[in-house]
């Protein structure tokens, strides 16, 4: 396949940043996107101009490393598909592919396509964990979960952390990607005794860090790879309410 | 964990509740006030005792204008307040930027708003205090069949004011944004306040869709009969 390239380029988080317009050719429809990209920078570098910077490092959907936003979607827009995982027989010949960086204020450009999601690291810091010691792994059942609860809350911790709810959401929401988070832990009884602490901290260190309102717009839950539902929001939100109200006529 | 008020106040989800819980009020409001002018087809006495029995108490009356000022204004305020703030959160588009999914009612929320929040501004201007039409104060007293007590003549007022093509129109249009606000907010506001899931997702949708579009058709009804001549001036 042959094909044209419209790469955002920018060599600092201050600088400006710009498109700039690449061909490629002799594109095997079987590469990844990825691998697409790397080929370009082997020509790239082969000309001696500099490579464009993106992020990855799985290669097969489970980490959340790899970005892109591509042709204006996050990750591109395929059901459940990670960039990683998107091949280039999606696309058809002598196509223009518009590559872009997820973008936020929070997650703020780094080099070229690389953007700094340190913003979710904080997020989990503030309450994404159960802070008894755990040790090693108990018995399977000595606590009961009941199937149904357990399901729900594989699902929400399905999420990979990748960012492209934020970048989807013309609001630049975290909602989805906190939500999964507060929904997974609080859903199970290991997690449920911090239930109200973590959602209340989550929440606050999601606002802090410069993300967006939610709008129920749903657009983050279409772009994610993990087909993360609206359901962990309006989980949070609920839970987010309870803890208010506990706090305030609680001692 | 100790919160305070400021939860609830300054916080994003908060600050949602708020829209949600003030939408809710404007909800209730919006639909009895639907059916009160409904009333205009039962005939001039029905109309003209209805709006003479609203104004008995005028503790109530006043009690029930700043509770409603007090949503309009919770909710036009925190509608800015998220705006202005995800504005910040977002830089400027600069590839092409796509909605996958997202309603043309929940892209176009402020938009509606605004406009709505200025229609609510003439509306008062219009019927209630009518500095727009001193014409209307000149209208006779109505005298109610039973009583026998002078009130101000409500019906005929209405016609007179859906008589003028481009007030109808107004009006008209007005309650098509309202419609179309409604059709994103009354599921929404279900989602804001954590009560709706990915099952009931498709019958709150529903639910929106219809209750905008009574909303809507119950609004406009009144105007369009005028316009038709199918409601007599004098009943
Ligand atoms: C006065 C002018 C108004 C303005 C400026 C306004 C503005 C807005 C905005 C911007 C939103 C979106 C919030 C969001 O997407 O996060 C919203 C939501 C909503 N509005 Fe309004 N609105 C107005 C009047 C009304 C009226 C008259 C009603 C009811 C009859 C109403 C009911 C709702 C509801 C139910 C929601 C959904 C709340 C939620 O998502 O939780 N609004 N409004
Ligand atoms: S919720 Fe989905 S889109 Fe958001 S970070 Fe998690 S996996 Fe990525
Ligand atoms: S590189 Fe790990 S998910 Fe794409």
């Amino acid at each position: 396949m042959n094909l044209k390239l419209k790469i955002w380029r920018q060599d600092e988080t201050s600088g400006a940043g710009r498109f700039k317009d690449y061909e490629i050719r002799d594109v095997s429809p079987d590469s990844s996107f990825l691998e697409m990209l790397d080929l370009l920078n082997e020509k790239l570098v082969e000309a001696g101009e500099s490579p464009v910077a993106f992020d990855s490092d799985c290669r097969e959907g489970v980490c959340g490393m790899c970005s892109l936003t591509i042709n204006g979607v996050p990750h591109g827009g395929h059901r459940g598909t990670t960039t990683c995982q998107l091949h280039m027989r999606s696309f058809n010949d002598g196509d223009t592919i518009t590559i872009e960086p997820f973008r936020a204020n929070a997650f703020p450009v780094l080099r070229d396509l690389v953007v700094d999601r340190g913003g979710f690291d904080e997020i989990i810091q503030a309450g994404g964990f159960i802070t008894c010691r755990t040790g090693s792994s108990q018995d399977a059942n000595e606590v009961p979960i009941p199937k149904p609860v357990a399901d729900d809350a594989f699902d929400f911790a399905a999420c990979i952390g990748c960012g492209a709810c934020v970048a989807a959401c013309k609001n630049a929401s975290a909602m989805l990607f906190t939500g999964a988070k507060v929904a997974h832990l609080n859903t199970l009884p290991q997690g449920k005794a911090e239930k109200d602490r973590r959602t209340l901290a989550m929440v606050a260190k999601m606002d802090d860090a410069g993300f967006g309102n939610c709008r129920n717009y749903g657009e983050c839950s279409a772009a994610c790879p993990k087909e993360i539902p609206l359901d962990v929001i309006a989980k949070m939100n609920r839970d987010y309410a309870v803890a208010s109200v506990k706090g305030i006529i609680g001692k | 964990m100790k919160t305070t008020c400021c939860h609830i106040f300054c916080s994003s989800i908060g600050k949602k509740y708020l829209m949600a819980l003030s939408g809710m009020v404007l909800l209730g409001f919006v639909l009895v006030h639907m059916l009160g002018n409904l009333q205009v087809f039962l005939g001039q006495e029905a109309i003209n005792a209805y709006a003479d029995k609203l104004q008995s108490s005028p503790a109530v009356l006043w009690g029930f204008r700043f509770f409603l000022l007090a949503a309009t204004l919770i909710h036009v305020l925190t509608a800015i307040s998220l705006v202005r703030e995800n504005r910040a959160a977002r830089p400027d588009a600069n590839g092409d930027e796509k909605f996958v999914q997202a309603t043309i009612g929940s892209r176009t929320m402020g938009l509606t708003g605004s406009l709505i929040f200025a229609f609510i501004v003439f509306h008062v201007l219009h019927y209630t205090v009518r500095v727009t039409h001193p014409e209307y104060q000149q209208i006779a007293h109505y005298t109610l069949g039973k009583s026998h007590k002078e009130v101000h003549d409500v019906y005929t007022m209405v016609i007179m004011g859906f008589q003028e093509k481009w007030i109808s129109a107004i009006y008209i249009v007005c309650m098509a944004l309202l419609c179309l606000h409604l059709t994103h907010g009354v599921s929404s506001l279900f989602q804001t306040l954590g009560i709706r899931n990915t099952t009931w997702k498709t019958n709150l949708d529903r639910l929106a869709i219809v209750y905008g579009w009574v909303i809507f058709i119950g609004f406009v009804s009144v105007p369009i009969a005028v316009l038709m001549g199918a409601v007599p001036p004098t009943g």
